[in-house]
């Protein structure tokens, strides 16, 4: 009902880079340690202390510059934000505001607006058992993560559905994983993403009002969480109200969005220039270094592969930018796999079944022993069944393939006389079946092959059995 | 006892080097008159001597400002909101210090968070003016000027962020010297406004002041961003004629404001330059009567902003039985902070806020620039510049604190070097009455020259100080 | 002048409670000095670029080497109240 409504999203994300040390101190970064155990006079606020800034950060940031394509800055400055919180310990943030280090470009047909480097504010723990920020008296800080080199990237207004902001956000984690700027893992809180969600009619090419949806920590939460605030504003626009500006947060399991600050507390944040940095000047030699550090990027890597390695787009652009996958497929390759294509096949289907998510470089099988297990498929010195069988072990336990199949007498059936005889006993124990198929119904098949295969163990081709079989009962040989 | 304290810190260092004194002596000799202190200038006085370093510094003990961070020792810069802070680390320039052979006598008191000209703001009770008791040192490194002048201490620390190095100095009759900005690392100099603050030496003499600067600039400390390498070393100073010397008198900084009885002893040191051989002429800094609003906007704003530390949560008071986080910081910062810093955490706060940042802090900036260009101008013409260092004598403990921009007004002289960054000397050039009459009281000339003049300009101080034959002794009984 | 409210206003920036009689005695003092430093915007600075860095220095950088962190117990060592390994503070009410 009324007027088409069009959803506009930006977003604005914040990577904690993977440097050895923080932003401004050389406290090595923490993960896990016990609390306070990764803090010096710097990265706690204590009185005299003064930031310096990492070397390496910079480099790092001008690397995501260089990837996004943006226009690097002569000159960059840090500002101070000045708010209070007790996780704050300065008081404020150093940060970038006018002078960033990096502005414009675009990834995927999304501008960017902006690139800069900031530092981590401290962990606060709600004591109580819920951990949420409500209903407990006492709060603990954890100074380790504080100092944190952090970059914040913020995109234009350019994405138009919570689809499209999901895609473009895993798409952008496959950059920053490919140069190795960052672990990027939205579950620890490597990558942070932030919408900003409005409304406009279609058609119409001013903004409506946003809202800042925070803190999404998953890719799946972020997509929901953007479709629901979208819902939302649709509803108010449709009764004929206004969206208010304000920040909110998406629970997901409730699916509720509910306002995180309200009006009265508007910050006035009095960017000034931080006094005690001085500017950073990109020299030819740091963007030289940039350059040089730069890795192929997914999109390349998706060209190459298709082009050079006659994968299908599809499967291309999955090892693309699945970096992990990328890289796995790869070094199996250069260890001796015949076929790249039923290798890419077997690293995007099968491997990723088993591995889900994770890396496939840290379960146990090494990216030779795929290798070794596909040129076996490749020769049918063992079934895809089978395969599959060895590739449970080789996931789990690592090994040789070769070994494991040795071991649970997993080879291909040699003897096609042998197998013949046991087509024939199947066919024998289960007549009806056997009369379903000589009556045309192919799908009565998959008793026969299922009954050959058990007795085989697994070892026989399911495609070789089916023929046989078909042969058997004197059909042609046709589809399975 | 009193040949030891009659020694500068120059002869005894020397006497230590040649086996003539005993380092061991020396502190404890100063350590006792410390600890007798009656001046309030001293808030924390060292038990004993620690063990002998040999250096430059020849063991010749060091009063350190209140703010300088000094490990496992009070650290508190004047302010009751770090009562008994003990940090886990040491000043850059304290340790530098201390590794060429100045051992820590004691912290000195100060105007709280270093905000102020007559250390009335400490938060530990005013400093008593040697000369006249009833009359403030000056501020905010009142305490270490009164150390120095009542020979509580053979040399001090001091800091100066808009004069409060040269200020005391001036009104306690004794040196004081701020650096070209940079020379001297901050790290471990509890914050007042950052692009300003700089530690300097306070003494009894010019070649004192060369010998402890020397061991204070150098390499750059990579500790500190803002931290430059000073070039070449610094020399003990020789000269005694200033012939050939050009010396630049502003008309906006020696008439108007200034109390007759130091104007009469300024313009004699004048003509004593003259007798020297020195040329001095009149010279504009046609931007330098801004330079105090530019200063109480920039140094208030950065100041709001480097005191947010001071929260209750980490260290120092914390306000007890506060029902929520709110309450907590709002009255921690109410109880912890007096008065005058108050009042600048506000005005700067209001400087930064929302729609009035360009009004205020952008154009505090712009004049910043203007004062810069106008010195640079000045200093094609002349060697150096000559002012008055402060406006007045010691003024009388009270006098002033009604208002606060009376306060204020003491800087006039100094806040334009420190907006340039320019190092700036102050040296007695004579005593002179009270506005009201009374006992005469000492007068500081400052002379202010490019970055990185030092050299230059203790060598000129030198010259003048030669010839002025200042009697540095206060009333000096403890 | 400054008005009662945006003292108010301001002190609420600066995490400072003043009583009813500081904020007018905040208000009078925070004028005197506003209306002397009112004199800036007589000036005519157009043409000068602010003094943001006042050293001549560029890319003051750190290696991304690793050094000493203070033992928890020195970081803690100031602190008004510590649980859990940690510095305690009244929840944040959001």
């Amino acid at each position: 009902m009324g007027i088409d409504l069009e959803p506009v999203i930006g977003l604005e994300i914040h990577v904690q880079l993977a440097t050895a040390t923080k932003m401004f101190c050389g406290c090595a970064l923490s993960f896990g340690e016990p609390p306070n155990t990764r803090t010096c006079p710097v990265c706690l606020g204590l009185p005299g202390a003064l930031p310096v800034v990492n070397a390496r950060a910079i480099h790092f940031g001008l690397m995501i510059g260089l990837a996004l394509g943006c226009e690097l800055a002569p000159r960059s400055i840090f500002h101070r934000k000045n708010y209070f919180y007790p996780d704050l310990p300065k008081g404020y943030q150093i940060s970038q505001y006018d002078e960033p280090l990096c502005r414009g470009g675009s990834l995927a047909g999304v501008r960017i607006h902006r690139v800069h480097l900031e530092e981590d504010a401290a962990k606060l723990i709600h004591v109580g058992t819920s951990g949420r920020i409500h209903g407990s008296e006492l709060s603990v800080v954890d100074f380790n993560r504080g100092g944190t080199p952090l970059v914040e990237i913020v995109t234009e207004p350019d994405l138009g559905s919570p689809g499209a902001a999901r895609e473009w956000l895993e798409l952008l984690r496959a950059t920053l994983r490919a140069l190795g700027v960052s672990d990027v893992n939205m579950e620890e809180g490597s990558l942070r993403a932030d919408a900003n969600v409005s409304l406009r009619p279609v058609g119409s090419t001013t903004l409506g009002t946003k809202t800042e949806l925070k803190n999404m920590n998953s890719f799946r939460y972020l997509e929901r969480g953007v479709a629901a605030e979208i819902e939302r504003q649709r509803s108010i626009i449709e009764a004929g109200d206004e969206v208010v500006q304000e920040t909110l947060h998406f629970d997901p399991s409730s699916g509720a969005i509910t306002s995180l600050r309200s009006k009265e507390e508007a910050q006035d944040y009095r960017y000034f220039p931080e006094p005690d940095l001085v500017p950073i000047a990109t020299t030819e030699a740091m963007l030289e270094a940039a350059r040089a550090a730069m890795p192929e990027l997914p999109a390349a890597r998706a060209k190459r592969f298709e082009a050079d390695l006659r994968l299908s787009a599809e499967r291309a652009h999955q090892l693309a930018f699945r970096s992990e996958l990328g890289d796995f497929f790869e070094r199996a390759l250069a260890a001796g796999a015949a076929d790249p294509v039923t290798l890419a096949n077997w690293v995007g289907v099968e491997l990723v079944a088993r591995t889900g998510e994770g890396d496939p470089a840290e379960s146990a099988i090494e990216p030779s022993a795929l290798a070794a297990l596909v040129t076996m498929l490749a020769a049918q010195r063992v079934s895809v069944n089978a395969a599959r069988e060895v590739l449970d072990v080789l996931v789990a336990q690592g090994g040789d393939p070769a070994a494991i199949v040795a071991e649970r007498g997993l080879g291909a059936i040699e003897d096609t006389a042998g197998l013949e005889a046991t087509v024939a006993k199947a066919i024998e124990s289960d007549p009806a079946a056997a009369e379903q198929v000589r009556s045309g119904n192919p799908k009565a098949i998959g008793a026969l092959v299922g009954a050959v295969m058990r007795e085989t163990r697994g070892r026989a081709d399911g495609a070789e059995v089916t023929r046989l079989i078909r042969e058997a009962l004197g059909l042609e040989a046709g589809e399975d | 006892m009193s040949e030891i304290l009659a020694l500068s810190a120059t002869a005894a260092a020397a006497a230590v080097a040649a086996g003539e004194l005993d380092a061991g002596e020396l502190f404890e000799a100063y350590r006792a008159r410390a600890a007798a202190d009656q001046l309030n200038a001293f808030v924390w006085v060292a038990e004993r001597a620690p063990a002998a370093v040999a250096g430059p510094l020849g063991g010749v003990p060091l009063a350190v400002k209140d703010l300088f961070c000094t490990a496992g020792v009070p650290s508190q810069s004047g302010s009751r909101i770090l009562e008994g802070y003990c940090p886990p680390y040491t000043a850059t320039v304290v340790e530098r210090l201390a590794a060429a052979g100045a051992p820590l006598l004691g912290k000195t008191n100060q105007d709280e968070f270093a905000m102020g000209s007559s250390t009335e703001n400490s938060g530990f009770g005013p400093v008593r003016n040697p000369w006249d008791r009833g009359r403030v040192p000056g501020g905010s490194s009142g305490g270490s000027a009164a150390a120095v002048a009542a020979r509580l201490a053979p040399w001090a620390l001091g800091t100066d962020t808009g004069g409060s190095i040269r200020q005391p100095a001036a009104l306690c009759g004794i040196v004081g010297l701020k650096p070209t900005y940079g020379a001297v690392s901050r790290y471990g100099m509890i914050a007042f406004a950052s692009s300003l603050d700089q530690a300097g030496p306070l003494t009894r003499d010019v070649t004192d002041a060369a010998l402890l600067y020397g061991s204070m600039v150098g390499a750059r400390d990579p500790r500190d961003s803002t931290s430059l390498e000073f070039p070449g070393t610094i020399e003990l100073p020789q000269r005694t004629d200033l012939a050939g010397v050009r010396i630049g008198v502003p008309v906006e900084l020696s008439g108007e404001g200034i109390e007759p009885g130091v104007l009469r002893a300024f313009e004699a040191a004048l003509e004593l330059m003259r007798g020297l051989g020195a040329s001095v002429e009149e010279c504009a800094l046609p931007h330098a009567p801004h330079a105090l609003a530019a200063y109480y906007v920039l140094a208030p704003a950065e100041a709001s902003s480097n005191l947010a530390r001071f929260d209750g949560v980490r260290y120092g008071y914390r306000a007890a039985g506060a029902a929520d986080l709110m309450e907590m910081y709002t009255r921690t910062r109410h109880d912890g902070f007096g008065p005058e810093v108050k009042r600048r955490i506000m005005l700067g706060t209001y400087a930064l806020s929302s729609g009035y940042y360009d009004a205020y802090y952008g154009r505090a900036q712009r004049v910043r620039t203007k004062i810069a260009q106008d010195f640079a101008a000045a200093f094609g013409r002349f060697d150096f510049i000559a002012t008055p260092t402060a406006p007045g004598v010691a003024f009388e403990l009270g006098a002033k604190t009604a208002d606060p921009l009376a306060m204020y007004l003491n800087d006039f002289c100094t806040v334009p070097m420190s907006l340039a960054g320019i190092p700036a000397i102050s040296i007695p050039c004579g005593l002179a009455p009270p506005p009201g009459g009374g006992l005469e009281l000492p007068v500081g000339l400052q002379l202010a020259g490019p970055a990185f003049s030092e050299n230059a300009l203790l060598e000129a101080a030198y010259a003048l100080e030669q010839a002025i034959e200042f009697d540095g002794s206060a009333p000096n009984e403890a | 002048m400054i008005e009662r409210d945006e003292v108010r206003h301001v002190a609420r920036l600066a995490r400072l409670q003043l009583s009813d009689e500081e904020v007018d005695r905040m208000a009078v003092e925070l004028a005197g000095v506003l209306d002397h430093i009112a004199t800036i915007a007589e000036l005519d600075l157009d043409a000068v670029e602010p003094t943001s860095h006042v050293v001549a220095v560029e890319n003051a950088l750190r290696d991304d080497e690793p050094q000493p962190s203070l033992p928890r117990e020195q970081a803690l060592a100031g602190a008004p109240a510590v649980a859990d390994d940690g510095f305690a503070v009244p929840s944040p009410q959001a």
